[in-house]
């Protein structure tokens, strides 16, 4: 598992991620991604066949952090935040919409 | 009156015999904080209007002898990672400058509806990422007790607005040691809730399973008055749990002796710090003292904790952090003709080095390809970690560790080097993967007068326990 990160991997991540990076930024993580993950590397002595995941600890208590029905709330209407002081802090709005450059590209 | 060493209890006796006034107590900090925050840098924007008109409410009451609540005239700052109206909420970065949320956190509000004046908002890592309070795009924060060095993180604004005198408690939020490492630095008392305890509702989340909303104090029963304020289920949060609210004060008052606490040989081999060792040993000799057993445990996947951590908030952070893209708050970059230039130039711009860092590695490791190598090994290290403390437990009440493997270092020292700077977190992930609640608390002093921290370990749901013995420690220090 530590194949080494190349300056390519490191421009396809960023890509997925949407983070644009500066040619310097993408050396710097390329070392960065490789050092970390060289440590993350010490995973791979325990043998985990038959481990299952844990994503919260909720799966591992049960009940006690419960996912069962009383975690859903009724379904009543009641008062939402205001949309205009959501639009307000929107940095471009039009009254009801958030307002993005064109979407479509040609 | 000693801004320094004001507790809750205090403030509230001093209300109530009419020594001092609410607003009076706020002027006061607020003061403090023009004269001396310049030096510490620890809060980031004051809310004196929504603060002093809480004020005035408790004075109002107190003058017409009403009983007054649990926090009356308490002054508190917040963490910046945690939403309150009229203030702005930068979570440490640029790209939600100017940001005003339009809703409070659930925690922050329940604090104020108990009574408590909320001074303001506290520097902090770049949504909450970072070990030492160097990663806020607001400036590093410095430690109150030595200038020169870190006040941890990602609390340390939280940390340090506290052991300075601002206010006298805080909040902070702990994903992997965010509330109890920089507690340790400071010398102040910092408790982690077990997941779920505290609604999520209102915090600018960094990694979901893991994140969590605790108190900093100047002891450990103001730990517990805070936990039993903001502790319960919310109808915003799924995942607050419904378990009971205890009387956490009263738990934490109780007697120790006959109580079996565990130390885990994992927490004290190569790397840790002589006087820290010899300080935390004390703390287990005057627990043996006050009538506790002492068995020594084994954590045996404790050195796996570090790289579990890295893989799983890594992956949660770069899927929380894909809301930041200039659509509906913060930061816009506008040069762009384009949708998707505009999400790439506006994180370009809004992000620190470490955010992208560990967005990048997040996206690998979930990647097509790396999913199974990486975050669901770790997922499945993560449930070993979790059985080795529901193991310990099954013959343990509490179990004792040093905090931080360092006293709080030099700024700049490590910040080079991410790989050095994530191990300064050794103590502190395990606990945060299993979701179990832990308090971090002052247990003497470095020769050089750095502060050392223990840090008291409980099963889920079971901080009166943790908070018992923290302050049996507490005790053996006056």
């Amino acid at each position: 598992m530590s194949e080494t990160v190349t300056l390519d991997v490191v421009r396809r991540v960023a890509e997925l991620a949407l983070l644009e990076l500066k040619d310097d930024e993408v050396v710097r993580m390329q070392k960065d991604l490789n050092a970390i993950l060289g440590h993350i590397d010490q995973l791979n002595e325990l043998d985990t066949a038959g481990v299952p995941p844990m994503a919260q600890v909720s799966e591992i208590l049960g009940g006690q952090v419960e996912a069962s029905a009383d975690a859903l709330r009724e379904d009543l209407v009641r008062p939402s935040i205001d949309r205009t002081a959501v639009l307000r802090e929107a940095p471009e709005a039009d009254h009801r919409f958030f307002k993005v450059p064109k979407v479509i590209e040609r | 009156m000693n801004l320094e060493t004001l507790s809750i209890d205090q403030t509230r006796a001093a209300l109530t015999s009419g020594e001092t006034t609410a607003t009076a107590l706020a002027e006061v900090h607020y003061a403090r904080i023009a004269q001396k925050d310049g030096e510490i840098n620890s809060y980031l924007s004051l809310a004196k209007d929504r603060a002093l008109a809480q004020a005035a409410k408790i004075d109002a009451l107190a003058k017409a002898g009403d009983p007054l609540p649990p926090l009356a005239g308490v002054p508190l700052g917040i963490k910046d990672v945690l939403t309150m109206v009229g203030s702005p909420a930068t979570a440490g970065s640029k790209i939600l400058e100017g940001y005003h949320p339009p809703y409070d956190c659930t925690a922050v509000a329940k604090l104020e509806a108990a009574g408590a004046v909320l001074l303001g908002k506290l520097n902090c890592d770049e949504f909450a990422m970072g070990s030492s309070n160097e990663n806020s795009a607001y400036g590093p924060v410095h430690n109150p007790r030595a200038l020169d060095r870190v006040p941890g993180g990602s609390s340390g604004g939280s940390a340090a607005a506290v052991a300075a005198g601002f206010c006298v408690a805080s909040l902070g939020t702990d994903t992997g040691g965010s509330i109890r490492q920089p507690a340790a630095f400071c010398g102040v008392t910092g408790l982690l809730p077990t997941w779920g305890r505290v609604s999520r509702f209102g915090l600018i989340a960094f990694a979901s399973s893991l994140d969590r909303i605790g108190p900093f104090t100047r002891n450990v029963k103001d730990a517990a008055t805070l936990l039993g304020v903001m502790a319960g289920s919310d109808i915003m949060d799924a995942t607050a749990s419904h378990t009971p609210v205890n009387d956490y004060v009263a738990e934490s008052q109780k007697p120790v002796a006959g109580l079996k606490i565990g130390v885990p040989e994992e927490y004290f081999g190569e790397g840790l710090d002589l006087e820290i060792r010899a300080a935390v040993e004390k703390s287990i000799a005057d627990l043996k003292a006050a009538g506790c057993e002492i068995k020594k445990i084994s954590l045996p996947h404790t050195r796996y904790a570090i790289p579990t951590y890295y893989v799983i908030a890594t992956a949660e952070a770069s899927s929380n952090l894909s809301r930041f893209d200039g659509v509906r708050f913060g930061l816009r970059d506008k040069s762009a003709s384009t949708l998707t230039g505009m999400y790439r130039q506006t994180r370009d711009a809004g992000f620190g080095a470490e955010v992208k860092r560990r967005i990048l590695l997040g996206t690998y490791a979930l990647s097509a390809g790396y999913y199974d190598a990486y975050y669901k090994k770790a997922q499945q290290v993560r449930t070993l970690l979790t059985r080795d403390f529901l193991s310990a437990f099954a013959d343990v009440d509490a179990i004792v560790t040093p905090m931080t493997p360092t006293p709080a270092f030099k700024l700049g020292e490590k910040t080079d080097d991410p790989v050095a700077m994530y191990l300064a977190d050794v103590y502190t992930v395990a606990a945060s993967l299993a979701g179990i609640c832990g308090v971090s608390v002052p247990c003497g002093n470095t020769k050089e007068g750095l502060p050392i921290g223990v840090q008291i370990l409980g099963r889920h749901f079971d901080e009166g326990m943790a908070l018992r013995v923290a302050q049996a420690v507490e005790n053996a220090q006056k």
